[in-house]
């Protein structure tokens, strides 16, 4: 634990601060507290890239022809999924803060159920919209 | 002994503490969540179903009121809650003032670029031109 230098008057005894971080076991609500504030952030810059596609598809079709060609690109596929998934999770953990503001689901067993029904949801949601995407797409070419 | 206020009433009364602006944007963070749950599931269904067309059926698609509508609500929503979530995280992280006003101006020019382009692409193909 962080300890404060005892002053030059009284004890000599160093001073405890607040525990922080590092002394506590990681809990999964913990860690999913920092998913959600992890993928907020890059759901922020992923907007750069909303932007950049609809830019392009009011510039017109060579613009647009350029932004198609990245996504389909492996890195831009792997930007996709990952902004697919950072926007179901932060969906859902949304959902899960909003429950809990309402003061419902803090106990230990109903916050552990919620916490995971946001990882797991995150996941089948994102593989879901692919695999619908991906047959909207026309299927396997 | 109780300790004398050095708030006027008037400051007690509007409830907006040392930072004079309260709990606004806790609040503000809350309702733009709530209002951001339908409109991404709106804007997933709009993305899926652009997918695979040519540019011109995007234009048409893009264009018309009722999906621009949707797609505008979803910008200007996210834009001010990646705004509020921004600034929480620059003030929770970054300490140093110089550091820190220059993170909170980046994020209000990040957010106003990036939110303005959006809609002016939509309204440019909405309208047409």
């Amino acid at each position: 634990m962080a300890e404060l230098e005892a002053g030059t008057t009284g004890s000599r005894r160093p001073r405890p601060l607040s525990p922080h971080l590092q002394i506590y076991k990681p809990m999964l609500t913990m860690m999913m507290s920092i998913v959600h504030r992890i993928t907020g952030a890059a759901l922020y810059f992923g907007m750069a890239l909303i932007a950049w596609w609809l830019i392009a598809v009011a510039s017109g079709p060579n613009a647009y022809a350029d932004f198609t060609w990245f996504v389909a690109t492996p890195i831009g596929q792997i930007v996709l999924f990952g902004y697919t998934w950072a926007l179901m999770h932060h969906m859902l953990g949304g959902i899960r803060h909003l429950i809990w503001d309402t003061l419902h689901g803090l106990e230990p067993a109903e916050r552990e159920l919620l916490t995971m029904a946001t990882l797991i949801g995150s996941v089948a949601l994102t593989l879901l919209l692919w695999v619908v995407g991906y047959l909207a797409m026309g299927g396997p070419r | 002994m109780r300790q004398p206020r050095m708030s006027t009433q008037m400051r007690r009364v509007r409830g907006l503490g040392a930072a004079r602006s309260g709990t606004g944007h806790f609040w503000h963070q809350r309702v733009t969540a709530v209002a951001g749950v339908p409109l991404t599931i709106a804007l997933v269904v709009i993305v899926i179903s652009l997918l695979g067309r040519s540019h011109a059926a995007v234009v048409q698609i893009l264009g018309s009121p009722l999906v621009a509508t949707v797609t505008l609500l979803f910008i200007i929503n996210s834009a001010y809650h990646m705004w509020i979530g921004m600034q929480e995280i620059v003030l929770d992280y970054v300490h140093e003032d110089r550091w820190k006003l220059t993170c909170l101006m980046a994020n209000t020019f990040f957010v106003f670029a990036v939110a303005l382009a959006s809609c002016f692409a939509i309204l440019k193909l909405s309208f047409g031109v």
